[in-house]
């Protein structure tokens, strides 16, 4: 007991350091579990955070609606830069984010995306700017973090089709999240459920890295907790906060 | 560019619009052509295309006119109304499409379109989008892109193609050799004189020596044919607008460099913005003059995406544009234009609110972004009212407010789509059933649960396309999750029973959540 009083204090002496979690508001997914374990309670708002797929379709597709819960709970335009004009607009709607909100930017190439980003991170009053790249650098992730920090903007960098083994770089980001489908419960009569996710928190800077199975967004872009999973008192208390 | 028959256009122009119950077949029956007195007699200055056809050229007495159509009708030419007209148009294409236009007496346009693209993405649609105006307002027109005026002057007015020509950078050379050699714009009795020593095509004359072509004819030949070939440099002088907010410096010494730019432009763009708080107005564009020592003029063009007054903002949209300035050997004035402006009225307390309570600067950051990729790579998706999918989203431009049609709210819908939707196999079950299995990019997918169907019918009311063809034909999709979790969109073409509805295959459209 003694010895986690002590960690959580140098923590928080860390993150004053860092100056992380201090000057900007969190964002929390409104469930208990994964905001427990995100320092600051959420997602930092003036910070870099990537979220990654798989080179499955599939995974991409939730995790832009992983990405567009997080946006649909924030208040204000959203800058998405692309490569690809694979989005389709009326799926973000269902997941809360209302398109109109929404300005697209399509630049073409990684190192385009990642300028536009940098350059709309400059721009404080958005609700998040989000890049859509196949692969970016060490370098790119630390300009666009200072950038964020700069403007309390919250930056998305989604890379498109990572693979799961893929070595990857040293990132400035602060989080860097894997979203994957996972098989959702069957129902009693012929048709689909809730959308079930694997949600990978790969790393996290002052926090360990996790996993959890979380169902899909619901209209108004919140995540839920699985309701085989919540048997336990205090999970179904989460559950309650969540809903 | 050149409208070959712009004084009888201008009439018919003149003349219809009071009257627009009039079908304009009867208006263009009549041949009609202008005269000018000379020498005491009446001679046809210009010619419209049904005249032309009948073989009445300008030069010819009106009495001989009349034995060619005895229909003719015939007019008092203008030259001044010309002019004027012509100083209309120019101002109009200054204002939507470069800021280098003059007009070109007695029957064309210059316009310089370097850099002008980006407004309208690519050369190629600035053109259509003049010439399909021009044309659309009754004019005659022939419009001809080159790297130098005198090339496009030659080519607007000796290829008669009908649409507009572009000869491709560093081509000029090879197109005008194979142009009459009147189309230099020399005098009358010079092209006389060089037909008679057999000079035929401009490439004779450049393969000719030049000293004896000199001797005879003075220095306007070579001048000519050296500002054809752009080894002359021929600035074009521009036509300002009168009255339009402006600013401009001269400097004692030229300057080169990008900084010094930067700071005058940063000058400038002051000088404009407290002219337009006077006017109460904000610049939707501006254009800045470089005036080079050797007597060309570059221009950079910006535009922006609501009217703004903001001196650094403007100021930022221009330096970011000024590597396509290409300085020579100096600048020695430049000036500021605002083309177009809007009115832009103040609003109270404004510079007392936080940032964070004004909102973003949304038009500043979509003018960045939009000067640097191009606008037409940002935008705002919009409902449109379809039945296809794929056709179901609108691209509208970034600060558009909402439009009346709502979202579909109803309707699952992937949020990643594949275009063109691509081929699975599949191992079907009954009509109504989704597939137990099908393969996509060589990965098998067996089906866990599914959805659907449902049916859409193809856009039978449209003109063009597959659709148009097969009247009858259906998708049915289905919303299908894989044993490992992913859920896709399928669907297949036709309703599993009619042949006529499809051709049974599947395919994949695109990823679910």
């Amino acid at each position: 007991m003694r010895h986690t009083a002590v960690i959580a204090e140098l923590r928080a002496r860390i993150a004053e350091v860092e100056g992380v979690g201090i000057r900007h508001i969190a964002l929390p997914f409104g469930v208990a579990a994964v905001d427990r374990h995100l320092p600051g309670g959420g997602l930092i708002a003036g910070a870099l955070h990537e979220i990654a797929g798989s080179p499955d379709l599939a995974d991409d597709a939730s995790a832009t609606i992983f990405l567009a819960g997080i946006l649909a709970r924030l208040e204000g335009p959203v800058l998405w830069c692309l490569r690809w004009r694979d989005l389709f607009a009326p799926a973000l709607h269902l997941a809360g984010l209302h398109p109109d909100r929404l300005i697209h930017v399509e630049a073409g190439s990684d190192a385009n995306v990642l300028l536009a980003m940098e350059e709309c991170l400059r721009h404080a009053g958005l609700a998040g700017v989000v890049g859509e790249v196949a692969k970016y650098s060490t370098t790119a992730s630390k300009r666009l973090q200072l950038a964020a920090e700069g403007s309390g903007v919250p930056a998305f960098v989604f890379r498109r089709g990572a693979r799961v083994d893929a070595r990857t770089d040293g990132t400035a980001a602060v989080t860097r999240w894997r979203i994957a489908a996972a098989p959702s419960e069957a129902l009693d009569v012929p048709g689909l459920g809730r959308p079930r996710w694997h949600v990978a928190l790969e790393r996290v800077r002052g926090g360990d890295p996790r996993s959890w199975i979380m169902e899909g967004c619901d209209a108004q872009g919140r995540i839920g907790v699985p309701a085989a999973l919540v048997d336990r008192p205090v999970a179904a208390e989460d559950r309650q906060a969540a809903a | 560019m050149f409208l070959p028959h712009w004084s009888t256009d201008r009439l018919r122009r003149k003349t219809a619009r009071p009257r627009p119950d009039v079908p304009p077949a009867g208006l263009s029956a009549a041949p009609l052509v202008t005269a000018i007195p000379d020498h005491g007699r009446r001679v046809v200055a210009a010619v419209d295309a049904a005249a032309q056809a009948l073989g009445i050229a300008p030069g010819i007495t009106v009495t001989g006119a009349h034995a060619f159509a005895p229909g003719l009708e015939v007019v008092d030419a203008d030259p001044e109304a010309d002019l004027a007209g012509l100083r209309r148009i120019a101002l109009w294409a200054g204002r939507r499409y470069s800021p280098i236009v003059a007009p070109d007496p007695p029957d064309g346009l210059w316009l310089d379109i370097t850099g002008c693209a980006a407004l309208f993405d690519t050369e190629r649609a600035l053109i259509k989008d003049l010439h399909r105006r021009l044309a659309r307002s009754g004019l005659s027109v022939q419009i001809a892109v080159a790297d130098t005026a005198g090339c496009a002057h030659a080519v607007a007015r000796h290829v008669p193609a009908g649409r507009p020509v572009t000869i491709e950078h560093g081509k000029h050379r090879a197109a005008l050799g194979l142009l009459p050699v009147r189309a230099l714009r020399l005098e009358p009795m010079v092209v006389e004189a060089l037909r008679k020593l057999g000079f035929e095509r401009v490439e004779q004359l450049i393969a000719a020596p030049r000293a004896p072509l000199a001797k005879r004819f003075g220095r306007s030949l070579h001048r000519r044919l050296d500002q054809a070939l752009g080894n002359v440099p021929e600035p074009i002088e521009p036509l300002f607008p009168e009255a339009l907010p402006r600013s401009r410096r001269a400097f004692v010494e030229p300057i080169l460099t990008a900084e010094a730019f930067g700071r005058v432009i940063g000058d400038l763009a002051e000088d404009l913005a407290r002219q337009l708080v006077h006017l109460g107005k904000g610049a939707r564009r501006l254009d800045c003059h470089f005036h080079r020592v050797d007597g060309q003029v570059q221009a950079v063009r910006v535009g922006t995406a609501a009217p703004t007054r903001d001196s650094r903002h403007l100021g930022a949209l221009l330096c970011a544009r000024l590597d396509t300035v290409d300085p020579g050997l100096g600048v020695e004035a430049m000036t500021l234009v605002a083309p177009l402006v809007e009115p832009l009225h103040a609003r109270q307390g404004e510079g007392l609110e936080s940032a964070m309570r004004r909102g973003p600067d949304l038009a500043a950051l979509v003018d960045t972004l939009a000067n640097r990729f191009g606008q037409g790579r940002l935008y705002r998706n919009g409902p449109r009212a379809s039945a296809m999918p794929e056709r179901s989203v609108a691209q509208l431009s970034p600060l558009e407010p909402a439009g009346r049609t709502a979202w579909n709210a109803d309707l699952p819908r992937p949020s990643r789509m594949l275009s063109p939707p691509e081929a699975i196999q599949v191992t079907a079950m009954l009509p109504d059933h989704p597939p137990a299995m099908f393969v996509w990019r060589g990965r098998r997918f067996r089906i866990a649960h599914a959805d659907g169907p449902e049916r859409l019918h193809g856009e039978w009311w449209r003109e063009r396309g597959a659709e148009a063809e097969r009247p009858f034909a259906v998708r049915d999709y289905f919303q299908v999750e894989a044993a490992s979790g992913g859920r896709y969109w399928i669907f297949r073409l036709g309703d599993g029973e009619s042949p006529a509805t499809g051709s049974m295959l599947w395919f994949l459209h695109g990823a679910f959540a």
